[in-house]
């Protein structure tokens, strides 16, 4: 629920500030971990955290598998794109957390004469807006290559506060 | 006196004839024309087989580029243009624009259609925005727009005769397939497996555009159209409720079975035969049961749209082995006995030779032998699991159950073969098959449904078999015994139709762009040409002015693109090891263009 109170808060903020190209997201340094698993980086925006061994926090991991099922159709395997949607991992270097958040909830279209580009909104689809920032801080360990292209084998266990969130949210008992 | 009576009832009698089944009895006449091309797959019987043989395994490797066009289009382009007399149909993925072209007069363009679509259909499209062609009957071109539109112009002006709604693109529903006309009717079904969507095929009045009946895929006797008693499942009635009865609850409202393939009609049994695709959503353990009658194979009359029998492949999908691929009819003998055959190469790697009568099943076969689901299928008509694949503990991501990853399944979800159909030639008396050579890692997950959003439910990775760095084959297969005559490695997963032809020479494109020709007894190849980029479409040929050209459609994308515009996830790249497989980019970039081909003055 609270995420979804959080989607409705970004939106109001996109709607009156419009999707403009920002700045990129900065230093990806973790400094603080949340109850639910979530490090954040000096901003308080969602980071990832991984380990010299090639632990993954769970945010890094669940992104992984939610980009995997709902996004990578279109955006392509890894966040590397396809014949006819950006690559993710790209394009998260020039966007704040804020502006991704709401191109998800509320979609964009960029259509011109030559082609013709609509990403849907996701706000009202649990599968992804229960998800957005799991979604963001796998992206951004692609973008800075801080996780390649494959499945994270060691991961952080998912933390009891994040599944009563997820749980939440979904509209699970 | 009783011979004038005589002549004038035999007259009366003709005429009534006619009038009943003209569309049908002028369409058959056009199929058996080889100098046109006017349906998809050529003709109803899905050979995609031509008579022509000016260009021959001989002369073919002379062959040259005779004209281009542009279709002004980006997206994937799959399908195929249609050829009738000195006109030419060629359509385009999303805006679905419809080109007349006259092949008399410097293929100028007669007319074009744009139809006025509502952008948001693009992305409820679950793998590009591709459209799989046009079909012809009674003077109009019929097109299937993205948005589901049913839309009858008129071939002489591309004026349109009528247009219906097919579905709601807000549900997810969306339209890519090519439709068929049969007899009076125009027969199309509908696309939307990603989105829970309850597909079907339906029926329109060829003269008018109204609903004349629909079948849909799961649900109620009465919705799908089956017969409890003379609806047969090899051989047996299928009995009530055969399909709610493999759903928990109302799931089969949003079970998929989309209906997006080819279809075929056998115009002396008045059957028609198509394949239904995977039942929504993609992780097993959340829809418990057969998923009846998803992943099947319809056959019904093409009048009222009964089914006479349903033959279930894969029943409860583990691994989104949609069952929509063409069914292929051919007479042959099996043991001496001449036999009326479907064939039909699923994407769960299996191919299936059946009595197109009956529904009895006769082959059954890997047509990879990289195929590791099943150990293959149940075969004794005395067993109780007669003709169900036997699933292996070790690919069944059911067993392994949500939130476990189930690695190396082959074929992947694209399975062995996808859309892109295969040929039969009835000289060799081969089918030609275009295939992917790719495996999977699957992990189901749970979900929530939202109408109008992806309902998909499963993370996904796929890579080319272990050991292997080809990702795909082209093969001839023979269909009685189930057995890979020859094969030709492809870097990439051919998804492109292949021709055959009575030159001998058997037609493909590839993902990288080549048009090749091969020998058909022997597979060799003995032409290539790179078209403007990767080939997705189907290759067609026809005869104008006393000359044979072969054409095709090329312009990247489809689910081809999802994948390998970025090159397969390397399960070795983790370990410092070169991929033998570099990405499709390197290769080639978006745009549709028509090329066509011919030997030299």
């Amino acid at each position: 629920m609270r995420k979804i109170c959080s989607v409705i808060a970004v939106m109001i903020f996109v709607a009156s500030g419009g999707v403009a190209v920002a700045d990129g997201p900065g230093d990806p340094t973790a400094v603080k971990k949340e109850d639910d698993g979530k490090w954040l980086d000096k901003e308080g925006n969602p980071t990832y955290k991984i380990s010299a061994d090639g632990t993954v926090d769970w945010f890094t991991y669940s992104g992984y598998r939610r980009y995997h099922s709902d996004c990578h159709v279109c955006h392509g395997p890894d966040g590397m794109g396809s014949t006819y949607a950006p690559a993710l991992k790209d394009s998260v270097k020039s966007m704040s957390y804020g502006d991704f958040i709401g191109v998800i909830a509320s979609g964009r279209k960029n259509i011109s004469t030559a082609q013709e580009n609509v990403m849907p909104a996701f706000g009202d689809n649990p599968n992804v807006a229960c998800y957005m920032d799991d979604l963001y801080v796998y992206l951004r360990a692609r973008s800075t290559e801080a996780w390649g292209r494959q499945r994270p084998s060691k991961k952080e266990e998912k933390p009891e506060a994040y599944t009563k969130a997820e749980d939440a949210c979904m509209g699970k008992k | 006196m009783r011979k004038v009576l005589l002549a004038t009832y035999l007259g009366s009698a003709a005429a009534l004839a006619v009038g009943s089944a003209s569309a049908n009895d002028e369409l058959i006449k056009m199929s058996q024309n080889p100098k046109d091309w006017v349906m998809p797959a050529g003709d109803y019987a899905n050979t995609r087989y031509s008579k022509l043989n000016q260009i021959n395994a001989q002369n073919v490797g002379k062959l040259q580029v005779a004209w281009t066009f542009s279709t002004g289009v980006l997206r994937g382009h799959e399908g195929g243009p249609l050829i009738i007399g000195n006109v030419m149909y060629v359509h385009t993925p999303f805006p679905n624009k419809v080109y007349a072209l006259d092949l008399s007069n410097e293929n100028k363009i007669i007319w074009k259609y744009e139809p006025k679509q509502d952008p948001n259909v693009i992305p409820v499209m679950c793998c590009d925005t591709v459209n799989r062609g046009l079909s012809y009957g009674d003077g109009k071109i019929i097109l299937h727009q993205a948005d589901t539109t049913l839309v009858a112009l008129d071939a002489k002006t591309g004026q349109v005769a009528w247009s219906a709604t097919n579905g709601n693109p807000a549900k997810g529903e969306t339209g890519t397939s090519a439709a068929l006309v049969v007899k009076d009717k125009v027969l199309v079904g509908i696309s939307g497996g990603e989105f829970g969507v309850q597909c079907h095929v339906t029926a329109y009045d060829l003269k008018s555009g109204k609903q004349v009946w629909r079948a849909f895929s799961e649900g109620p006797d009465d919705q799908i159209k089956l017969d409890p008693v003379k609806t047969t499942a090899l051989g047996k009635p299928v009995g009530a409720d055969s399909s709610l009865k493999t759903w928990q609850g109302d799931q089969w409202k949003i079970g998929g079975g989309c209906t997006w393939g080819w279809m075929s009609f056998d115009p002396a049994l008045n059957m028609v035969y198509y394949g239904s695709g995977n039942p929504s959503t993609w992780n097993p353990k959340q829809r418990p049961g057969d998923n009846k009658w998803s992943m099947t194979i319809f056959a019904r009359d093409a009048d009222t749209g009964m089914a006479k029998w349903v033959y279930q492949m894969t029943p409860h999908d583990e691994w989104d082995y949609d069952g929509v691929n063409e069914m292929i009819l051919t007479d042959q003998q099996i043991n001496g006995q001449p036999r009326k055959l479907l064939t039909h190469f699923d994407r769960n790697g299996l191919a299936y030779t059946m009595d197109r009568e009956n529904g009895e099943l006769l082959v059954a076969e890997k047509y990879d032998p990289k195929v590791n689901w099943t150990s293959g299928v149940d075969m004794n008509k005395s067993s109780p699991t007669y003709g169900r694949p036997k699933v292996l503990d070790a690919a069944s991501t059911d067993k392994a159950g949500e939130d476990h990853n189930v690695k190396g399944i082959c074929p992947a979800a694209l399975g062995t073969k996808d859309e892109q159909p295969a040929a039969y030639s009835p000289d060799t008396q081969l089918f030609y098959v275009p295939t992917n050579h790719v495996c999977m890692d699957y992990e189901p997950f749970k979900v929530s449904y939202t109408a109008g959003q992806p309902y998909v439910g499963a993370t996904l990775s796929m890579y080319p078999p272990q050991g292997e760095s080809h990702m795909g084959n082209f093969i001839a297969w023979d269909g009685k015994t189930g057995k890979i005559v020859w094969s030709n490695k492809e870097q990439f997963s051919v998804w492109s139709g292949a021709l055959a032809t009575a030159g001998g020479v058997v037609f493909y494109g590839t993902l990288e762009g080549y048009l090749k020709a091969v020998d058909a007894k022997s597979g060799k190849e003995l032409y290539k040409f790179k078209t403007p980029s990767g080939i997705i479409g189907n290759v067609t040929t026809y005869e104008n002015n006393g000359k044979q050209y072969v054409a095709v459609l090329s312009g990247v994308g489809g689910w081809a693109g999802i994948g390998l515009a970025a090159g397969l996830t390397d399960p070795t790249a983790g370990l410092g090891a070169v991929g033998g497989y570099a990405a499709l980019s390197n290769y080639t970039a978006l745009g549709g263009t028509l090329t066509v081909f011919s030997l030299p003055n």
